[in-house]
């Protein structure tokens, strides 16, 4: 019988989709009879949900440009 | 450098035309990649002008060192690695009574807290307009230690596999996997605050 602290253990994987078909019962077993982990798989599943894929800022305009400048004066160099 | 012709063209080709030495197709790896990698350098070291370093440095190194890229790995992967050993360089230089890396052992203290046990809605972002859900999100990810944090974007945003988030860190899988747990479940305590069901409180499920 799994307890809570192996539930929490084994809740990346779990939550990823990669723990082993009998480890995956035993958790979702779990999850049927214990609330408070089945609320924390749920809600740690909707954290990874809505960080996925989060695009970044667009980089600052001064700091693009001085970027690009630098590359082509580094570019510009290496062909000489 | 207009580069825009070339924002189809896959990354392996322009990895080739880039160590053909046409410097547009490395303009357009740049491109695809700055973001990020500025994103990844201000979350390490948390300052802007040295994220800044990071970024020029980053891919100076890469421009230099591009016939040493293998292609067995992303190219994003690749510069990430770059990136990373950057961002830990100049931390070290700031810091030089001590040496830093992202193995520093952490405080495991509150590593698996799971005091916040609420429901949300089915989705709760919904609730928020999105400068306010960017706001929560971002000082969610501020408040997590830095070598969690450097995981959690990897693994999480830019939705590396473990092995090339292991291989970007130079950390081992286990290390990646147990730090990516951390940063979960770190986060969904702190998003529970801000997400969970209206009438709901802790000992809802007790």
């Amino acid at each position: 019988m799994l307890t809570c602290r192996d539930f929490l253990k084994e809740l990346s994987d779990y939550l990823d989709e990669s723990s082993d078909r009998k480890l995956r019962a035993d958790l979702e077993q779990h999850i049927t009879q214990c609330p408070n982990c089945w609320v924390i798989a749920d809600t740690t599943r909707k954290t990874i949900r809505i960080y996925k894929g989060m695009d970044p800022y667009p980089i600052p305009a001064d700091v693009e440009e001085r970027l690009m400048r630098a590359l082509e004066k580094k570019i510009a160099a290496k062909a000489h | 450098m207009a580069v825009s012709s070339l924002t189809g063209i896959d990354e392996s080709t322009l990895v080739a035309q880039a160590r053909e030495n046409d410097p547009r197709a490395f303009s357009e790896l740049v491109r695809r990649y700055e973001a990020k990698i500025f994103r990844l350098a201000q979350h390490i070291t948390q300052n802007r002008e040295d994220a800044e370093d990071v970024l020029q440095e980053t891919f100076f190194k890469a421009y230099e060192h591009l016939d040493q890229f293998q292609g067995n790995s992303k190219f994003y992967t690749w510069i990430v690695r770059i990136a990373v050993n950057q961002a830990l360089m100049k931390l070290r230089r700031r810091k030089t009574d001590r040496s830093v890396s992202l193995d520093d052992t952490i405080d495991t203290g509150e590593d698996t807290v799971t005091r916040e046990i609420a429901a949300w809605d089915e989705d709760p972002e919904q609730r928020f307009s999105r400068e306010e859900l960017g706001g929560i999100l971002d000082s969610a990810i501020q408040s997590l230690a830095p070598p969690y944090r450097s995981v959690f974007v990897l693994r999480d945003i830019d939705e590396l596999s473990t092995e090339e988030a292991a291989e970007a860190l130079g950390l081992s899988v286990p290390a990646v996997k147990s730090r990516l747990l951390r940063a979960r479940l770190q986060l969904r305590e702190k998003l529970t605050r801000s997400f969970k069901r209206k009438g709901d409180d802790a000992f809802a499920y007790m």
